[in-house]
């Protein structure tokens, strides 16, 4: 593989802009944003540079490597600090450092007000760097660095308003759930090191075919657990909702484009893992349709725009994984699905914070209405985000989106028919809620608050916006015309034969368009011709409440292992406080008391000390003939 | 009879010649000297004194002839080591001792007399001191490379007397120092007489009284066995009381509380190192082929002395007593250094006692800084909160307790654990057990004071720490520096005594 040493660049400018705005502290306020900015706009610029030497390079030399130094050396277990650059990490660096620019652009205007500002362009700039670290690393163990990077950045910011109790405790929500994902890779990581005696890509790759299926699954299985837990898939999905505590840029780059999509890079880069272990692929097709189920059901209930948008994404990442879990013939279709995703849900997003930017951070769309005469720009751009999402052809996520049900079907037997239904399934809700979503936002009559001032926002805010609704109408066509992405991409994934077609394509694509045009239908029926109260209706029937209730996850996750782990953790400072502080006490007080006891015989008379030395003396007289007899 | 002049081999006897010229040159300073130049001027003396025998000691650590004075001193490779720990600690602890607030200012004056207030006002200062120190580091010299009983009797008669005296220079509380004083005098004289009354034994059984010669007779078995063990009990008893091991011990704690912190230092760490010098030696070369006799009751002494010493260090509420029964803790895990027997326990003691001993003088030498308006403050309850007004004091405080406690990066734990594998190793199992055991009990009591000092709220009548003089302050530095280096980097100094741990038979 060829050495390149410039990759290194890639995660050092973002770092440096984190490490110098978190040091220089209010000094940088004033020129901050900018440099954070440039920082991460210069990271995308070496980027397109790698991403120009690849195309030039052909298809099996277009890997490169950088050693960056000998990490962990001891005895058998050898890892360098590498990173590792070919076709599937350059589609991430890509979009990373591409919507994360424009996310940093965005920024600037959305949070001027705010008087920590820079602290949020650090924190930004830490999460591009961590993030590329994980898309960029050579080894599970590196990749688990940029892994707990990003988790840590993404703490940071879902808290950045910590002054709010609330938002503070959906970081930690957020943290805590992921830990959970956390143990499974490291788990994965110790698993791989104890059975194939490597953490490298490379190694694993090349061990895993004379590797017993067992300890492949069981790797496979931790690291589909890693990937529920960033990826908010199920069951460790109940953190994403919360975490829209967090600035909307934020939710936009880091909980729809890039974070929470690292389980489907994970799950595509261990592709010669779960190729070779059916049992935890079948696990993640699973996940996959129960979690994109899951989301859109949500979805459905939602009045907080940022929170249907969240429910939203959930349910698209359960497509991404939905189609990584279909083996080779599947990854392709789930990256593309998942660069698609990143324009148009950060575009969505954007647009969300523009709505909030105008209407005073209301977030709750009952309150909006008609807001497209206020917004056109925001109006459009959202749009055209929702077309694509819907599937509408030719827009994006219809090349991306039709491609995975298509596939699902083709899984063949009852597994196919199961998962190809759930994604059509899916498919429908998902035109249903998000019709809502522009119905109650844009259209109707108004329910604003007299205070309310809607207007639109400034251009640094919508022009990243209106970027990204381009990438959300062109970038599925470009992407699969003549299968480019799949054909970049194949150098990468095993081989995979013609399926048998359940369905013929046109079949499936007309099928999903019925599903759509039924969801979208309903919603009309039911927002647009009859009047939306501005508060959510009381008396509904008890699977709304359900619903509203996020089917329950959080009192599900509270009974089972919150109230367990309650119970257990006071049984456990029982036990120490009685147990073992009780044996503690009662030694050291009986210790003392015996000290007490003997430290009488120190009288203090010259007479007994005397008296004491002769016994001794006389003692070890009787003890020598004692023991020499 | 003819009547030979005895060669006395000067090269040898060199370090302790120094130290004693020193010395009386010391006494001849405090005749003729005007009282105002009297301090500096011994203080001068004494170290000079000091380091040139340190040096010579140096110099003369290979020389081709090991005996002298018609061999009744044999200066080998573990007497070279011994005497260069004891000047080494000698040095430190003149710096402490120098630190005249810790003496009265006439000693043979009536406590509270009008004579004694009339001193004060003079100014007048101890310095007497400094040749006493002198001549009982020219004792302390000889203890260890000592090879007749005779020559080992003088030795520890030198080292003992200006002991005796310097234990009743208390400046504050000068009734409990003098009591400590008699005390020591008393029972110090009656483990002599014990130690005479063996060695008279040991000359019975064997005729002679070199160690060469009693050697040969317990080797041979010839003689009488009665005579050699009542003679090495009685021996024992004597050895056993310098070094503080129970049953002999009674008088430490007492006179550790009342002497002069300084002396208390001074005679915890340099007493030590000369006397369990004198015992490896007696115990490794004479008695080593009567093991069976005596093994058993050496590793019953020390098992007792470690748990007692330990145990009772826990209901301590003087800060000087409590060290004194530490200092009875560790006498018993240096016994099973000697029980061991075999080169490792040679070495491991040795570098034991050295680290023991700097540590001892620098936890002793930050008690000295502890104090309120009427001297010093030695009661633990006025302790508390000390790490949170003094935390630079309170912290190396800890830092030799941890070191005491023989926690891991400190030479305790070094120390601790190499002595108790070279037991382990020889089969002294039961030994390295209640060692392990009491210094578990041992750390209980040493991590409460830091817990005292760091983590408990201060108390009301509040104890200043004084700035440290620049005397003191080199003594806690010496001591600080040396403590850490042979927690982090112990090995020079380990390949340094293995080289010269072997007793000449």
């Amino acid at each position: 593989m060829q050495i390149n040493n410039g990759l290194v660049y890639l995660i050092a400018l973002p770092l440096a802009g984190a490490i110098i705005l978190l040091l220089a502290g209010r000094r940088a306020d004033k020129w901050g944003h900018i440099f954070a900015t440039l920082m991460s706009a210069s990271s995308f610029a070496v980027g397109l540079l790698q991403f120009s030497q690849m195309l030039a390079r052909p298809a099996e030399e277009r890997a490169v490597e950088q050693k960056l130094f000998e990490w962990i050396s001891v005895g058998s277990f050898q890892v360098d600090a590498g990173l590792l650059l070919d076709q599937l990490s350059i589609c991430f660096v890509l979009l990373i450092t591409g919507v994360g620019t424009l996310i940093h652009i965005y920024s600037i205007s959305y949070m001027s007000h705010d008087k920590d500002r820079r602290r949020f362009f650090a924190y930004l700039n830490l999460f591009i760097a961590a993030m590329l670290l994980l898309v960029l690393g050579n080894s599970f163990l590196n990749l688990y660095v940029g892994w707990e990077g990003v988790g840590l950045a993404s703490y940071l910011l879902i808290g950045f308003w910590n002054q709010k109790p609330a938002y503070a405790t959906a970081s930690k929500k957020a943290f805590i759930m992921n830990r959970v994902g956390d143990m499974g890779l490291s788990f994965a990581i110790m698993i791989a090191f104890a059975t194939l005696g490597t953490v490298s890509f490379a190694g694993i790759k090349e061990a895993a075919p004379n590797a017993s299926t067992a300890s492949l699954t069981a790797i496979g299985i931790m690291l589909l657990v890693a990937a529920t837990g960033k990826s908010a898939q199920f069951p460790l999905q109940a953190w994403l909702g919360d975490a829209m505590a967090g600035p909307t840029p934020v939710s936009a780059l880091i909980h729809a484009a890039t974070m929470v999509t690292a389980g489907v890079y994970l799950i595509t880069r261990s592709n010669f893992i779960f190729d070779a272990a059916p049992t935890a692929q079948l696990l993640v097709v699973i996940v996959g349709a129960i979690t994109l189920l899951f989301g859109a059901i949500i979805g459905t209930a939602k009045d907080d725009i940022k929170k249907a948008l969240a429910a939203s994404t959930m349910s698209q990442i359960g497509y991404m994984i939905l189609g990584a879990g279909l083996g080779p013939v599947g990854y392709a279709f789930a990256i593309m699905h998942l660069i698609t995703h990143g324009f148009f849900k950060a575009g969505m997003f954007l647009g969300a914070g523009s709505v909030m930017h105008g209407m005073d951070d209301e977030v709750n769309m009952r309150k909006y209405g008609n807001l497209r005469k206020f917004m056109p720009i925001t109006f459009v751009t959202f749009g055209l985000g929702y077309l694509a999402i819907l599937g509408v052809p030719p827009f994006a996520g219809f090349y991306s989106k039709d491609m995975i049900i298509e596939t699902a079907f083709n899984a063949g037997g009852i597994k196919g028919i199961l998962l190809g239904s759930a994604a059509l399934l899916g498919a429908g809700i998902t035109a249903f809620y998000m019709t809502r979503v522009m119905i109650l936002t844009f259209t109707g009559s108004p329910r604003w608050d007299e205070k309310a001032h809607p207007h639109e926002s400034p251009i640094l805010m919508w022009l990243p916006m209106a970027i990204l609704a381009i990438g959300s109408v062109t970038s599925g066509f470009l992407l699969s015309r003549g299968d480019t992405l799949v054909h970049w991409l194949e150098p990468l994934f095993a081989e995979h034969g013609e399926h048998e077609e359940l369905l013929k394509p046109i079949v499936v694509t007309s099928l999903a368009l019925l599903m759509v045009a039924i969801g979208v239908a309903i919603a009309f029926v039911k927002y647009s011709r009859s009047e939306v109260s501005d508060t959510a209706p009381e008396k509904v029937s008890l699977l709304t409440r359900i619903v509203r209730r996020d089917l329950l996850q959080d009192d599900f996750n509270e009974a089972v292992f919150m109230r367990t782990g309650q119970a257990l953790t006071s049984t456990l400072v029982k036990t120490d406080e009685i147990v073992i502080d009780g044996a503690v006490r009662g030694i050291g007080s009986a210790a003392l008391s015996s000290a007490g006891a003997l430290r009488t015989s120190q009288t203090g008379f010259v007479r007994s000390y005397a008296a004491l030395i002769l016994i001794g003396a006389v003692a070890l007289v009787a003890a020598i003939w004692v023991v020499t007899q | 009879m003819t009547f030979t002049a005895p060669v006395l081999n000067y090269t040898i006897l060199s370090p302790m010649l120094i130290v004693l010229a020193g010395a009386l040159i010391g006494v001849l300073v405090e005749a003729f000297l005007g009282k105002a130049f009297r301090p500096i001027v011994q203080l001068i003396l004494t170290v000079g004194t000091l380091l040139l025998s340190l040096v010579q000691v140096f110099r003369i650590r290979e020389s081709e002839s090991l005996s002298a004075a018609m061999g009744s001193v044999v200066f080998d490779g573990p007497g070279f080591l011994l005497q260069a720990a004891i000047l080494i600690i000698s040095i430190i602890s003149v710096f402490l001792i120098a630190d005249n607030e810790n003496f009265t200012a006439l000693a043979a004056a009536i406590p509270g007399s009008v004579e004694e207030h009339a001193s004060i006002q003079q100014g007048n200062k101890v310095t007497e001191v400094y040749p006493l120190t002198l001549f009982a580091v020219a004792g302390m010299l000889l203890f260890p490379i000592s090879s007749d009983l005779i020559t080992l009797f003088v030795a520890l008669e030198m080292l003992s007397l200006p002991l005796y005296l310097m234990a009743g220079l208390s400046r504050r509380r000068r009734l409990l120092s003098q009591e400590a004083a008699l005390k020591y005098f008393l029972l110090g004289a009656f483990s002599s007489a014990f130690f005479l009354f063996g060695a008279a034994y040991l000359y019975g059984y064997s005729g002679d009284i070199s160690f060469a010669g009693i050697r040969d007779s317990v080797v041979g078995g010839s003689g009488n066995d009665i005579f050699l063990l009542i003679g090495i009990a009685f021996v024992s008893v004597g050895l056993l009381f310098k070094v503080g091991a129970v049953p002999f011990h009674a008088w430490s704690p007492d006179v550790y509380q009342g002497a002069p912190t300084a002396v208390t230092a001074f005679m915890a760490a340099a007493t030590k190192i000369a006397a369990f010098g004198a015992m490896l030696r007696i115990y490794y070369t004479v008695f080593a082929n009567a093991q069976w006799s005596w093994t058993p009751l050496l590793s019953g002494i020390a098992i007792i002395t470690m748990l007692f010493g330990s145990f009772v260090a826990i209901a301590q509420r003087d800060v000087k007593r409590m060290l004194a029964y530490s200092s009875i803790a560790h006498a018993g895990f240096l016994l099973a250094g000697v029980i061991a027997l075999n080169k490792a326990g040679l070495s491991a003691s040795i570098f034991y006692l050295f680290a023991y001993g700097v540590a001892t003088v620098g936890a002793f030498a930050v008690v000295t800084l502890v104090r309120d308006s009427s001297g010093e403050v030695t009661d633990l309850n006025r302790w508390t909160g000390l790490g949170k007004r003094s935390p630079w004091v309170a912290s190396v405080f800890a830092f030799f307790l941890l070191a005491f406690a023989g926690i891991p990066l400190t030479s305790g734990f070094i120390g601790k654990f190499s002595i108790f594998s070279a037991a382990y190793e020889s089969g002294a199992k039961g030994v390295v057990i209640a060692g392990v055991l009491s210094s578990a009990i041992a750390a209980f009591f040493y991590i409460r004071v830091i817990v005292l000092m760091f983590f408990t709220d201060s108390h009301e009548d509040a104890t200043t720490v004084v700035i440290p003089s620049v005397l003191t302050r080199i003594t806690v530095i010496f001591s600080f520096v040396i403590t850490v280096a042979l927690g982090v980097y112990p090995a020079p100094l380990i390949d340094f005594i293995n080289k010269f741990a072997t007793f000449i038979r």
